[in-house]
């Protein structure tokens, strides 16, 4: 067993993919010497080279849109975006360039492009250094969107994000980045599965990224009051695993479901819309949600209280079981 | 006060190398030798890019297609530009380039699909090393430099060659193909990009990011700018108070300014900077000063923002008229070659109109086939769902048909 940090997990995911596939490529601002802000490139400019691991100027839509000839070229480039909220810029080349090829080549050209984001709050950050961007992406037919929430899943998942012939949005909660977990736990998922992360009877909590710890330990707590919450770690918002999430509520009757985005057209609505079209007459309660709410990230000093945290989820559990 | 040359240029003039009234000069800034260029083949090219457009404008009016950008008045710039070309270069068109597409042997019925609506490709970008059509303003300019990037990385000037697997996404292979240019052959077979844009793409933040980002690396592209003065309603004033070539100076790359209604200067200008670009000398911006004759497109009409002087202007500086009168007046061409070319645009024509309408119409399953690498359990549903809403729609249409 290895244990190791998310970021070092993603950071040796990045150093498999550049030994074992010749066209992979890092793209990205400050990813060279000084190994990216969050450092999860730390040290593979001294050993692939300033060619491999390439520090651009700044410029995401350049980023992003380079890698879109990249990829024509044969090549499967792997973008840093260095901060969520700086993603915007090259949304016009991600929505309308990368998640389009495909489909507008009709099929013959792929787009092997991952965009790799350190997103969402909880680490103090001044503005636009803490957003949840991930319904954009998940809106846009052509991309995948994945995060992970353990280092044993960011270290594969993102090894299947870069094998994948699709562009992934490749989302790494920041705030988890320095946790640590063991790197060959759980055996290996497909990207696009989600995970029963805890299994219980009496309703399901659906989370993903940097709040599956948070709803893990709201089902401990829970636990204590005799109450059994299953908990799915969702890791691919696009597409969405239905199937796991279905499964889940058929046997438990009630959903919650959390995340840090705003709530209104968020992954949450998505989730609810189609529990109550496929699984109404299994419902016990209505579907609920504890999410960010809908304003931009606040002020660091009030964050704690406004994103949704372990307090608002049980709440939201004893509001589903009261039912 | 008495001028001492009417050849006197200022730098911004554009360089020209056949005038308006057909007669071929010398420009210092650009030397050229006119006997490498087939005078009679660019004309050729450039009367049946006209008639392509031409016929696809008549189509569009007949309802065949939804809408027609026209070249109409740029046919030296891109035929200039497209014949400087080696097969193993690529291109990265806008939407206008119908001219370069057809230098580039794509078959012209392939453009129509867009317009048409049959496709949003139409084409494997592959077959030709020309680019699908790019319909938001500046994109490809920096789907250019990657690709740039991705040829640096293939010829082994930067990383050696760590060309990687074959993901089904590399273009024609160049060198081997591709022998040295027989025109020069101290030329590397290294291939480039040139990358079409227009004046209004000048504005876009993605182009000025594909400068900088082709200049720091001293990658193998050629941005030609196809200055036609207007972004649809827009003139270039609202752009920029320099001229475009200008632009490029505070980039670090090189700005040419040639009469884009010449097509030996567009032709020289795109030879001279693809030269550079194959020889590890970086980029180059070429503004091709011309003008659209047309609207932007068949959806637009340029009676309400521009002036028909000025339209009476450029028609006076056609592209075409001018070849055609270098090769009367040089003797360069009879009668019966310009009756040739004619009766060849007449058939190419009625051959376009008719493949037009037989470009099958697409399978409903299409979008859904190819929006990821495998559909996903979810677009299996939908795509099932969409066909049952099909079959529910012939079935009713098959009762109201027997009620009838």
């Amino acid at each position: 067993m290895t244990t190791t940090t998310l970021a070092k997990a993603i950071n040796d995911g990045l150093r498999h993919a550049l030994s074992t596939d010749p066209s992979v490529l890092l793209l990205g601002e400050d990813i060279g010497r000084l190994g990216g802000v969050f450092r999860v490139t730390d040290g593979l400019c001294a050993d692939f080279g300033p060619a491999r691991v390439v520090d651009t100027p700044l410029g995401e839509a350049g980023i992003v849109g380079t890698a879109v000839g990249l990829a024509m070229r044969g090549y499967r480039p792997v973008c840093e975006i260095q901060f969520d909220g700086f993603v915007y810029p090259a949304v016009n080349q991600i929505i309308s360039q990368l998640a389009k090829y495909r489909h507008r080549s009709g099929g013959r050209i792929a787009m092997p492009v991952v965009i790799r984001i350190p997103y969402g709050g909880g680490i103090g950050s001044i503005e636009h250094h803490s957003e949840s961007p991930e319904a954009y992406f998940a809106h846009t037919p052509g991309l995948k969107v994945v995060t992970c929430a353990t280092p044993g899943d960011a270290f594969t998942m993102i090894g299947q994000a870069v094998s994948s012939d699709d562009p992934v949005i490749f989302l790494e909660p920041k705030r988890r980045y320095w946790t640590k977990g063991e790197l060959n736990g759980a055996p290996p998922l497909d990207l696009h599965r989600a995970r029963t992360v805890r299994t219980g009877s009496d309703l399901t909590l659906v989370a993903y990224g940097p709040l599956v710890a948070p709803a893990l330990e709201a089902a401990r707590i829970a636990e204590e009051e005799g109450r059994s919450v299953e908990v799915i770690d969702l890791r691919s918002l696009a597409p969405l695993d239905t199937d796991t999430v279905m499964a889940s509520v058929l046997r438990t009757g009630r959903l919650v479901v959390t995340h840090e985005a705003s709530r209104t057209h968020g992954i949450g609505a998505e989730i609810t819309a189609r529990v109550q079209e496929e699984a109404f007459y299994a419902l016990e309660a209505p579907v609920l949600r504890v999410t960010g709410y809908d304003t931009p990230y606040p002020p660091s000093r009030l964050e704690e209280d406004w994103l949704p945290g372990v307090d608002r989820m049980l709440d939201a559990v004893d509001r589903s079981l009261a039912h | 006060m008495p001028r001492t040359s009417a050849k006197t240029k200022d730098r911004h003039d554009p360089i020209q190398l056949l005038t308006p009234q057909g007669e071929a000069v010398t420009d210092a800034r650009l030397p050229f030798d006119p006997s490498g260029a087939d005078l009679p083949a660019l004309y050729r090219d450039m009367v049946l890019a006209r008639r392509l457009d031409t016929e696809a404008i008549a189509l569009q009016r007949q309802g065949e297609l939804g809408l027609w950008p026209s070249l109409f008045g740029q046919e030296a710039a891109q035929i200039g530009a497209a014949r400087a070309l080696r097969p193993a270069d690529m291109v990265f068109p806008t939407y206008r380039e119908h001219g370069v597409a057809w230098c580039r042997g794509l078959d012209p019925a392939s453009l129509l699909g867009l317009f048409r609506g049959t496709t949003l490709g139409g084409w494997d970008p592959r077959d030709v090393n020309f680019n699908l059509y790019t319909l938001v303003i500046g994109a490809q300019t920096l789907h250019a430099v990657g690709y740039a990037m991705g040829i640096v990385r293939d010829t082994g000037r930067i990383t050696g060659t760590d060309r990687g697997r074959d993901t089904g996404s590399d273009f024609a292979d160049p060198a081997v193909e591709h022998p040295v240019d027989p025109a020069d052959p101290t030329d590397p077979t290294d291939p480039a990009v040139l990358a079409f844009l227009g004046d209004g793409a000048l504005s876009e933040g993605e182009t000025n990011e594909a400068f900088i980002w082709a200049t720091t690396q001293s990658l193998p592209v050629v941005f030609f700018c196809q200055n036609n003065q207007w972004a649809i309603s827009a003139p270039y004033s609202v752009q920029s108070t320099v001229p475009v070539a200008q632009r490029a100076a505070g980039f670090g790359l090189p700005g040419i300014r040639v009469d884009g209604n010449d097509v030996l200067a567009c032709l020289a200008a795109t030879r001279s900077a693809l030269h550079t670009a194959r020889t590890g000398g970086g980029p180059t911006l070429i503004e091709a000063f011309t003008y659209r004759r047309n609207a932007h497109t068949t959806a637009d009409d340029a009676s309400r923002y521009r002036e028909t002087a000025e339209e009476k202007e450029w028609a006076a500086k056609d592209p075409i008229s001018r070849v055609r009168d270098h090769l009367v007046n040089t003797g360069a061409a009879d009668p019966a070659y310009f009756a040739g070319i004619e009766a060849e645009a007449q058939t190419f024509a009625e051959g376009l109109r008719s493949r037009c309408r037989a470009l099958p119409e697409p399978d409903p399953a299409l979008p859904f086939e190819h929006t990821y690498a495998e559909m996903t359990p979810e677009l299996r549903r939908q795509l099932a769902e969409h066909r049952a809403y099909l079959t529910s729609l012939r079935e009713m249409s098959d009762l109201s048909g027997e009620r009838a």
